[in-house]
């Protein structure tokens, strides 16, 4: 019944038996113990579960971990380089972009994906970039914020 | 050294949590976990005929599934209890588990315990429930009306209780002798709160030694263990510990003792094994206490100048099928008390009906009955304004407890401790460019294009609960004092435990900024430890904008009791007099002579060593406090929205956002500015999209993220907010709350901006949420409903 999958999740390669229903995020959470990415619903409407799979923002709720076999994902906890936050991260803390944090780990790797399409994007297109994803403690007023000071950091230090 | 109290610290909670390296509830394992789900009924109402378990039982990996009779059966209390008695309260018995009655979509029928979270799933589509449907009622005001279907077949009507505020007679007589008088009907829409992360919990229970440890996402840690000892599971409170990890936010709807978490433990202790059960979003929404669902009239009466003269209120508010945790407070206290708004109004009578009906039960959400009176009392002004043809800055202005009126006494029980209301009414105006805002929506009046609306909510909220004497004599059965102990360590580093529990609050940020500014010693030298029965004394936990009022003051009072025993042993080792010992900049010095000083590690360490050391003094340094409030705390303020509407569509957009707010001294501007915007995004999302949906068979029918409309990023603008500062006069820190006043003032301040643009189509009221078709029909009201 299990079939073989192999994934590479931020950097290293995983060859794993999975049974075929086994949704990505419960084999980030579960097999790996990635728990950075969080589980909010099960429409792929929250976003909390957002991950980059091959440099596209997508939501590991809703996608079966045999479907992204041979992928390249990146989570929350690969974003940090040699203990060096990510622009977006500096934003967040900067800004003061979350509260309680639940929502945070999809709503960067979200902003990550809507900076690699649109590096310098306006108000409009950050809100819009970021419909897909719930918060349900800010307001978006900081996250908007915190999106714009990692564009711009982003675009001096070419990140 | 710079002030910290005061200053924008950014969070330290945030590098683990930007990380992904924070810890929720459901991100634990224990060795051996099973994984729990509950079997919940599809029925608003219906008795249970029979439950079949053997082929969910037969299936490969299921541990157990038990059902209500086998908790019955096992003679643990089972029964969730309500902590709030008004006079006359009917109480249901709420079995954590159904044993023959249904009475909600989602009330829980049995529980699947399972090896992994797949099969616990198949195995709860496997118990077979054999149902009879029974008609149910789900709208308060008709569920109250004679003839209704009982929701409790053993009580003679739906009415949980009946309860009244102000002096009826008084009021009506108010009413006789008005030259205007307005009134309004309404529906308080209802909400599902939300939070992010579903409830999860996760128990461990050791059968030698009978220790329970529940990992849970909770506001309250201290209250769970304490109905879960004295309520629902019977075990000894000093068996249990509840530890809650980071909280991905609660709104209210992380208090109140469910019985998911009875039946976690529970089935913990039947298998001998550790059990995580954690909600999915379908499950939240049908489980999570709900809040509003108020069916309500609301009158006012005022003199031919506008000066009001009476507020009258009838209100029917949704109980749900069973009481939760603290339900019968929120449309009473919290809700009648609030009544005489920042208005000084001389009659005022309030008459809530607390009903049952077919429906989750209600609870506080974010507001807490605040949220309703804050609605009715702003819209009803502004309906008063039309009356009297005033606008609605002045009827404001001319109603307005004066500054130098403090403590104002209201004719609802309150004593409102400082304000300055046309302080923040000035600044808002200021700031929004209010005649330039009018003229403009003339201008598009006449032609034709989006419309403009400019809606105000000038708001008071009661909060920082609260006196304990007080609420008792209300009916509480908690007290509403919070503990801190503040621990000095040999080096002189400083470890807060308190009973306030944070969920995104940012508590180890503001409560270590609160100890830095009084002791001067480094934020990095302060550790701040909350969330865990097993370290922290008992507290009462964050909800009702509480922790910075009264668990703040408590870190301050065992602050002061620190740096006082420090003094005495820096005087013995000075030889000096203890009153003549000041304590300044982290040093203890002769008053006179700054170079006769000790410093704080010495103290510390002198603490612990006690080697040179005063005879009458014992050694150590920690302190406890429990501080209880003399009075809430009233934080006040003016909130205008701006919004624009599509004639054609129906469509209101929010344009501005203006909120200036007071809530005394400020530990943290940027997190009372955070605490304000997510408030505001909460009230705006009531007013425009927000709203849960039974169908007339009690079906939910917002049972996901789907169908109830959250607000996003593009829907909501930039707040622009500002505040004044008068501080309270009753605590240490003269800090108010916070956490609550953007969604208590801006449902009104959106509605009164919608109801201001469709002026000119003579619509008085639209309630909530005011979607694209209400507002489409309204002006077309040719195309009927």
């Amino acid at each position: 019944m299990a079939e073989q999958v192999t994934i590479t999740v931020n950097g290293t390669t995983y060859r794993k038996e999975v049974e075929p229903r086994l949704l990505l995020v419960h084999f980030l959470r579960d097999v790996l113990g990635l728990t950075g990415t969080n589980i909010g619903c099960e429409t792929s409407l929250c976003g909390a579960c957002t991950i980059i799979m091959d440099g596209v923002a997508v939501k590991s709720c809703t996608q079966f971990t045999v479907q992204v076999d041979g992928s390249n994902i990146m989570t929350i906890e690969g974003l940090a380089q040699n203990g060096q936050l990510h622009p977006i991260q500096e934003g967040f803390w900067e800004k003061h972009g979350l509260q309680c944090g639940y929502c945070t780990p999809g709503m960067i790797m979200a902003s990550y994906g809507l900076l690699q399409a649109t590096p310098n994007p306006t108000e409009e297109e950050i809100r819009h970039g970021l419909e897909g994803n719930l918060c349900r403690c800010t307001g978006y007023h900081n996250i908007v914020k915190a999106v714009q000071y990692a564009a711009e950091k982003m675009q001096q230090g070419g990140a | 050294m710079a002030k910290i109290f005061g200053s924008a610290i950014k969070r330290r909670e945030d590098p683990a949590l930007i990380q992904g390296q924070g810890k929720y509830t459901d991100d634990l394992q224990l060795p051996n976990m099973a994984y729990a789900v509950i079997v919940r009924s599809p029925h608003a109402y219906a008795r249970i005929k029979r439950i079949n378990t053997s082929q969910a039982k037969a299936l490969d990996g299921v541990i157990a599934v038990y059902t209500g009779q086998d908790i019955v059966d096992s003679g643990i209390p089972g029964v969730v209890p309500v902590g709030w008695i008004l006079a006359g309260l009917k109480q249901p018995a709420h079995p954590v588990l159904a044993i023959d009655t249904v009475r909600y979509v989602g009330d829980g029928v049995a529980v699947v315990v399972a090896e992994d979270k797949y099969t616990a799933r198949d195995a709860a589509d496997l118990v077979e429930v054999d149902y009879e449907p029974l008609e149910a009622v789900t709208d308060p005001a008709k569920a109250a009306k004679a003839g209704a279907p009982l929701v409790h077949a053993n009580e003679p009507d739906n009415i949980a209780f009946d309860w009244e505020i102000g002096d009826k007679a008084k009021t009506d007589e108010a009413f006789a002798n008005a030259a205007h008088t307005a009134r309004f009907d309404l529906r308080n829409n209802r909400l599902i709160p939300n939070a992010i992360e579903p409830r999860a919990t996760l128990a461990d229970f050791n059968k030698i030694t009978g220790e329970l440890t529940v990992y849970m996402t909770t506001q309250n840690p201290h209250i769970h263990r304490l109905l879960m000892s004295i309520a629902s599971l019977g075990l000894p409170e000093h068996k249990i510990r509840v530890i809650t990890p980071e909280v991905g936010g609660g709104f209210g709807s992380k208090i109140h003792h469910y019985p998911d978490e009875v039946i976690t433990a529970w089935a913990a202790m039947q298998i001998g094994r550790p059990v995580k059960w954690t909600a999915t979003r379908s499950e939240s929404n049908m489980t999570d206490a709900h809040g509003r669902d108020h069916v309500s009239t609301a009158e006012m009466a005022l003199n031919a100048d506008g000066k009001i003269l009476g507020v009258r209120v009838n209100t029917y508010a949704a109980m749900g099928a069973y009481l939760s945790t603290f339900a019968p407070a929120i449309p009473t206290y919290l809700y009648g008390t609030l009544m005489s708004g920042e208005y000084d109004i001389p009659a005022i009578y309030c008459h809530v009906q607390g009903v049952f009906t077919h429906t989750t039960p209600v609870d506080a959400y974010r507001g807490a009955g605040r949220p309703e009176a804050t609605f009715v009392i702003e819209r009803l002004v502004d309906l008063g304004a039309d009356a009297t043809g005033l606008d609605p800055t002045e009827i404001r202005r001319k109603n307005f407890v004066p500054p130098d009126n403090f403590p104002y006494q209201t004719q609802v029980a309150l004593a409102y401790d400082s304000g300055n209301y046309e302080g923040t009414l000035n600044r808002a105006l200021e700031m929004a460019d209010y005649d330039n805002l009018r003229a403009e929506q003339a201008r598009r009046r006449g032609n034709g294009g989006k419309l403009l609306g400019i809606g105000f909510s000038s708001y008071i909220e009661a909060c920082g609960l609260a006196p304990s004497a007080l609420v008792g004599s209300l009916g509480a059965g908690a007290g509403q004092w919070e503990s801190a102990k503040v621990r000095v360590n040999p080096t002189g580093s400083v470890v807060v435990y308190s009973g306030s529990s944070a969920h995104g609050q940012g508590h180890e940020t503001t409560f270590a900024q609160v100890v830095a500014e009084k002791l001067g010693v480094e934020m990095e030298q302060i550790e701040v430890v909350q969330g865990d029965t097993g370290q922290v004394q008992f507290g009462w936990g964050t909800y009702g904008s509480r922790s910075a009022a009264v668990g703040a003051s408590a870190i301050s009072k065992s602050v002061d009791k620190v740096i006082e025993k420090g003094r005495k042993i820096a005087a013995h080792l000075l030889e000096a007099a203890a009153e003549d010992v000041v304590f300044e900049d982290n040093n203890y010095f002769v008053k006179g002579a700054p170079d006769r000083k000790q410093g704080w590690g010495d103290i510390a360490l002198q603490a612990h060593l006690a080697h040179n050391y005063p005879a009458d003094l014992e050694p150590g340094l920690e302190e406890t406090s429990f501080y209880d409030p003399s009075n809430f705390v009233y934080p006040f303020g003016t909130h205008i929205a701006v919004v624009e509407i599509d004639p054609d569509t129906g469509e209101v957009s929010l344009n501005r956002y203006i909120a200036v707010d007071d809530c005394g001294n400020v530990i943290n501007p940027l997190i009372v500015d955070g605490q304000i915007h997510g408030g505001i995004a909460q009230g705006v999302g009531q007013a425009l999209w927000e709203g849960a949906v039974y169908d007339e068979h009690g079906q939910l029918l917002t049972g996901t993220l789907m169908d109830y409309a959250l607000p996003k990023a593009h829907n909501l603008v930039f707040y622009e907010t500002d505040r004044t500062v008068t501080p309270c006069p009753h605590n240490p820190l003269g800090v108010k709350g916070i956490g609550e006043a953007g969604t208590i003032a801006s449902p009104a301040a959106v509605v009164n901006a919608v109801v201001d643009a469709l002026k000119p189509y003579g619509i008085s009221h639209l309630d909530m949420p005011l979607t694209s078709e209400k507002v489409w029909r309204a002006i077309h009201p040719a195309s009927g409903n």
